[in-house]
């Protein structure tokens, strides 16, 4: 087991080493030279030639690359171009909104959809089923920033159940700011994952172990609730990794229209201000938390599917 | 006993013709797409900017520029919707365009030759995949330069992966099938296998996967707009949406419904033609 979690995290750096290559290739050598479009068009030759100094933009490219992998082993991005902070501070900083705004939306969403799946799943055919069907695919079909303008002028701005916008870092009063942005958050992929869920739960009450557990005179709601979703466990965790790009899509939406100070906001934030150090660093940290949830989903299927085979 | 032969293109158009849902779905993306090219040969909805009544007008049926009322110029939100349109369905037709020959080669290539080939392309869109799409459609944007070129770009350069793996797998299966053999034995070279024998009998996973990249892009194109890296200086959906963030407040609604209605119907389209056509042309779906 310990060598399988080994093997499976030695065979995550080449990713990750692809990874940081196709972010280099893209940012240094197809994108010309950056401290173009860091100065914009008012600076003079000294201006570039020292900010090309700083960044090492005057070195030969293979030891920008190495100085490049070397800031990703150390977590050490160097200083924000705007802000002249600590990119790994500015990262640290934000990680923390990010966190207390998508995780609880993420886990939320999975246990709704999960169950509500179930539920279309027991009536699957009925009137119930084909509603909650067509009620999902209308609402993926919606872009999300309907949802968030809508949700943010209707239910904060209106109504005034809710800030329109801003955060707080101590634990209670920081709710009230994340609670509309999570509400949305979960209406807008609840549709996806429950077509999604319904799908996989349906496939597995076709199996053969299905209609021995029915022909054993086990009840319906049991077979559904023991046996298929035990089952269905290797979709779920499948679709969280399926899910992850659409967690930090609604994390840089969510996060810039409701003012909160995360990891999407300073994304959002570099591109207007055309901070190309923190660009590079947010897309670099962003793509290696990628492989990393991939890595974990590998390691848990081990856990819910004992023929995953360990070799 | 008729239809004694049938191919997979002609049964499977059978199947859509029957499907009263996926008709529906066809004339209304068949509908924008006559739009958008009358828009494009500048027959409707042309010029978008010019000034048809004060600032913010309510939507009235006085005219039809004036359906969907005006924006903060006075311009009309109709046209704009529709010039919207062409940009959202060119955004979508281009990217395809660029990602399903790239899609197509690889997946085959890696699928046909396996070895090295195989473990190469498969660490390419691993990697690639890798990177959330968001992240490397910013950069890419950021890179070229914010416009619709580079969306075009961005969106069919990342758009491949999901097809390439679909295509590898097929080539996989198909390779080894004796018609494959049979048609190695009479000396056809393996680009001949590739083009001429197997991808015809994959190609239907290029029209299942085409519907939803194409939805896809729509959408990617209007959030990339709205983060103001898309379109300049043209009313896609996306920059409505994003003007229409702070005309809420002032009670200014129907910038926003217009683009997110004319969004709607097309994704919703595209969306559900895309689970008939699988259902009619996957023959494992059945």
């Amino acid at each position: 087991m310990l060598f399988y979690i080994i093997r499976k995290i030695i065979s995550t750096i080449p990713t990750i080493f692809g990874v940081a290559l196709i972010v280099f290739i893209l940012f240094n050598l197809v994108g010309g030279d950056p401290t173009y479009q860091m100065v914009g068009r008012h600076a003079n030759a000294q201006q570039i030639e020292e900010l090309r100094h700083e960044y090492g933009f005057d070195q030969p490219k293979y030891i920008q690359f190495s100085h490049y992998l070397k800031q990703i082993v150390t977590f050490d991005y160097g200083r924000s171009y705007a802000t002249k902070q600590p990119i790994n501070q500015m990262i640290l900083n934000g990680i923390g909104p990010s966190l207390s705004l998508m995780l609880p939306s993420f886990f939320v969403t999975t246990i709704l959809a999960v169950s509500t799946a179930l539920l279309v799943a027991y009536f699957r055919g009925r009137a119930i089923d084909k509603i909650c069907v067509i009620i999902s695919v209308f609402g993926m079909s919606i872009s999300m920033l309907a949802y968030i303008l809508f949700g943010q002028y209707f239910f904060a701005y209106k109504m005034g159940w809710f800030p329109i916008s801003g955060y707080e870092t101590t634990w209670p009063e920081c709710f009230q700011y994340i609670a509309l942005p999570m509400i949305i958050f979960i209406i807008v992929s609840l549709g996806y994952d429950v077509r999604f869920y319904r799908t996989a739960i349906l496939e597995e009450v076709n199996q053969d172990y299905v209609r021995t557990a029915r022909a054993k005179g086990l009840s319906e709601s049991a077979i559904l609730f023991k046996h298929v979703l035990k089952n269905s466990m290797i979709p779920i965790i499948t679709n969280v990794v399926i899910e992850i790009p659409l967690l930090i899509l609604g994390a840089f939406l969510l996060e810039s229209f409701f003012g909160i100070p995360g990891l999407g906001s300073i994304t959002i934030d570099a591109v207007h201000n055309s901070d190309f150090p923190v660009i590079k660093a947010m897309t670099t940290l962003v793509a290696i938390l990628y492989v990393i949830g991939n890595l974990a989903t590998d390691i848990l299927y081990t856990f819910v599917d004992p023929r995953v085979s360990l070799k | 006993m008729k239809a004694l032969r049938r191919s997979l293109w002609g049964d499977a158009w059978d199947r859509i013709k029957k499907d009263k849902i996926a008709c529906g779905c066809l004339f209304i993306i068949a509908f924008y797409g006559v739009v958008s090219f009358l828009a494009w040969i500048e027959w409707i909805a042309t010029p978008w900017d010019r000034v048809v009544g004060l600032a913010y007008r309510a939507p009235s049926l006085s005219s039809l520029e004036l359906i969907l009322g005006t924006d903060i110029f006075g311009r009309s939100v109709f046209y704009k919707v529709i010039q919207g349109t062409r940009i959202a369905m060119s955004v979508g037709l281009v990217s395809s365009l660029i990602s399903i020959p790239i899609g197509v080669f690889f997946g085959a290539i890696a699928g046909y030759f396996g070895g090295w080939i195989d473990d190469l392309v498969v660490w390419f869109y691993t990697t690639l995949s890798s990177i959330p799409n968001i992240m490397l459609l910013i950069s890419i944007t950021y890179i070229m330069g914010k416009g619709l070129s580079a969306i075009y770009v961005a969106l069919g350069v990342t758009a491949w992966v999901s097809l390439a793996r679909v295509i590898r797998g097929e080539f996989i299966k198909h390779k080894s099938r004796d018609y494959v053999v049979a048609a190695e034995s009479l000396g056809a070279s393996h680009i001949s296998r590739i083009f001429n024998h197997i991808l015809p009998n994959v190609s239907h996973f290029i029209i299942i996967n085409l519907s939803i990249q194409f939805m896809s892009a729509i959408k990617s194109e209007v959030i990339l707009s709205f983060l103001g890296l898309g379109v300049q200086g043209q009313p896609s959906w996306g920059v409505m949406i994003d003007d229409a963030r702070l005309e809420l407040s002032r009670g200014v609604w129907w910038q926003l419904a217009g683009a997110t209605f004319a969004m709607f119907f097309v994704v919703l389209g595209l969306n559900m033609l895309g689970d008939s056509l699988r259902d009619a042309l996957d023959p494992k779906m059945r």
